[in-house]
């Protein structure tokens, strides 16, 4: 009897697909407007090089990728390595710590109440006012480095992961429990999986926060690195080569916002889109 | 006296006060109440009477202040699996599929894989929703969602089935439908079901007793047998019984809802 009655609903979830299926279309049609926005940014930058008084800060996109062709064979790549392993370093270290303490105040009132205004506090610090400390601390090599991104990481992550813990619905905590979960079944079968898309919320915050306080790192004196790669061929005058960082630095941000957006449509798909 | 059969649960003395931000709230009140094995009872009474804290208690999901409240004459004091419950909200876990949502409290009761799949699809398939085991609660609708819940709370196999308003966010057609379709499980599961609404039609055509509450301090007021006889469906609803013992709650309803808004 029950499958009759069944029959109805199955007709909405179908016109429920068909829905979707209209949205993935208009999602095509953002593809191409964002390739148009691609073609029509980089005309501009062309014409704006072409103007003579601009052409000596903005080099145009050609000689652009003439420097980066030079700059594969001059140590760009080692320059590239040394910010991706730093900024990663870093991230990795503040988001294995963000974790777990994010969870401890989340679920232990006592020990929310004991750190939540100290995070409070130095979350309003931007991250690369520590540098002198750091410096001072660490002296300038690879770990003063990784200290400030992971300072920054941290701080960001933990903040959001925090926010997921307090946002478990109550209601699925009540219905694991009278299904017999134990503390620990509801920790680990209700309170991480329901933060989780908040771990990938963190994730993005953090990689975006590590990879700015890199660059300002590496800018306060390092000897590899995108940032200092910029800094120096700042005090040379080399444009082309300031510009080849920035645009490269704008190209991993993006990449790593993207494949944390595919890891969470991945990993975190069961969402109920809301809006 | 001595030969009584012993009440699935029986509740004795309940009070329940809460201490809230503006001083204490008297939720229950002195509350007395019976439910025999199998029986289906129905709660209804105006809103804030205190009747999902009456089925939380019985839960074990709150605390009482005072009284016993007993189930198989062990005193109720923490949730066990032996009385499942089924929220208003639905309350599925969205990064499970609806197997998985349904197979959980056997999972957590140390059910083997094999045997609680076989048992979740039994369950899966009573509620009509086998071709979807394997979606996502995302993808249902409202009624999907509740059926699902529904099959999660049965596959448990609880002996009591606590149910705080379920079909109260449902439109009335799938209303209708989930009444039906939970009448025919109870029929052939053989449970105890307690089952909180605010819509009297419907306590009516479910139970055998519908326990009508008082406005604060939240108590029983009076307990209406309905002597219609199972199986009943929507077109019970068009009997001359039905529509006077509706009438008789609606009343008697209806001053409680008067009492509250003075
Ligand atoms: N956690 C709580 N703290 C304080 N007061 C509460 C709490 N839960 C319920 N109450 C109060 O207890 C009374 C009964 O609530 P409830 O059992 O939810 O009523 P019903 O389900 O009949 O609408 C209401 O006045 C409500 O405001
Ligand atoms: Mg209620």
């Amino acid at each position: 009897m029950a499958t009759n009655n069944v029959d109805f609903e199955k007709k909405q979830a179908e016109a429920m697909e068909i829905k979707k299926k209209r949205l993935s279309l208009s999602r095509i049609d953002n593809r191409i407007m964002v390739i148009i926005s691609l073609a029509l940014g980089i005309i501009a930058w062309f014409l704006l090089a072409l103007i003579p008084s601009v052409s000596t800060i903005i080099t145009n996109p050609i000689i652009l990728i003439k420097t980066f062709i030079s700059e594969l064979e001059n140590g760009l790549i080692s320059d590239i390595y040394t910010s991706i392993f730093r900024v990663l370093s870093g991230f990795l270290l503040g988001l294995v710590v963000a974790i777990p303490i994010a969870f401890l105040m989340g679920w232990y009132g006592t020990f929310r109440s004991l750190t939540e205004p100290w995070i409070q506090f130095f979350r309003t610090i931007p991250p690369i006012a520590l540098i002198p400390l750091v410096i001072v601390a660490f002296g300038v090599g690879e770990s003063a480095k990784i200290a400030v991104i992971f300072v920054a990481t941290f701080l960001v992550m933990v903040v959001s992961i925090y926010q997921g813990v307090r946002n478990v619905d109550p209601t699925l905590i009540k219905a694991a429990r009278v299904l017999g979960a134990n503390d620990k079944d509801i920790f680990f079968e209700v309170v991480v999986p329901a933060s989780f898309p908040y771990i990938l919320v963190g994730v993005r915050l953090g990689l975006a926060s590590a990879w700015t306080t890199l660059v300002a790192a590496e800018m306060t004196g390092a000897s590899k690195g995108l940032g200092n790669m910029i800094m120096e061929a700042g005090t040379f005058f080399r444009m082309d080569q300031v510009i080849l960082g920035i645009v490269l630095i704008g190209i991993i941000g993006f990449i790593m916002d993207k494949l944390v957006l595919y890891l969470e449509k991945k990993l975190a798909g069961w969402q109920e889109v809301s809006k | 006296m001595m030969n009584e059969i012993m009440p699935k649960i029986n509740i004795r003395n309940l009070s329940k006060i809460y201490q809230g931000r503006h001083g204490e709230v008297v939720a229950l009140n002195d509350v007395n109440l019976e439910i025999q094995a199998n029986e289906f009872i129905c709660v209804v009474g105006p809103s804030g009477c205190g009747k999902s804290t009456l089925l939380n208690i019985i839960a074990g999901l709150e605390n009482k202040t005072s009284g016993s409240v007993m189930a198989d004459n062990a005193e109720i004091i923490k949730p066990g699996k032996e009385r499942g419950v089924v929220f208003q909200q639905y309350a599925l876990f969205p990064w499970k599929t609806v197997l998985k949502n349904v197979e959980f409290g056997l999972k957590l009761n140390g059910v083997g894989k094999q045997q609680r799949r076989e048992k979740a699809m039994e369950y899966l398939d009573l509620v009509g929703l086998t071709e979807f085991a394997n979606a996502y609660p995302k993808e249902l609708s409202g009624g999907m969602r509740q059926r699902v819940a529904i099959a999660r709370a049965f596959t448990a196999e609880p002996d009591i089935l606590l149910m705080d308003e379920p079909f109260g966010a449902l439109d009335a057609q799938t209303r209708a439908q989930l009444q039906e379709e939970l009448l025919h499980i109870w029929d052939t599961k053989k449970k105890t079901c307690f089952f909180i609404t605010h819509d009297v039609d419907e306590a009516v055509l479910l139970a055998q007793k519908v326990v009508i509450m008082s406005a604060r301090p939240g108590r029983i007021k009076e307990i209406i047998d309905v002597d219609i006889p199972y199986p009943r469906n929507q077109e019970t609803k068009l009997s001359e019984r039905f529509s006077e013992i509706k009438n008789d709650i609606w009343s008697k309803v209806y001053k409680e809802y008067l009492s509250v808004k003075k």
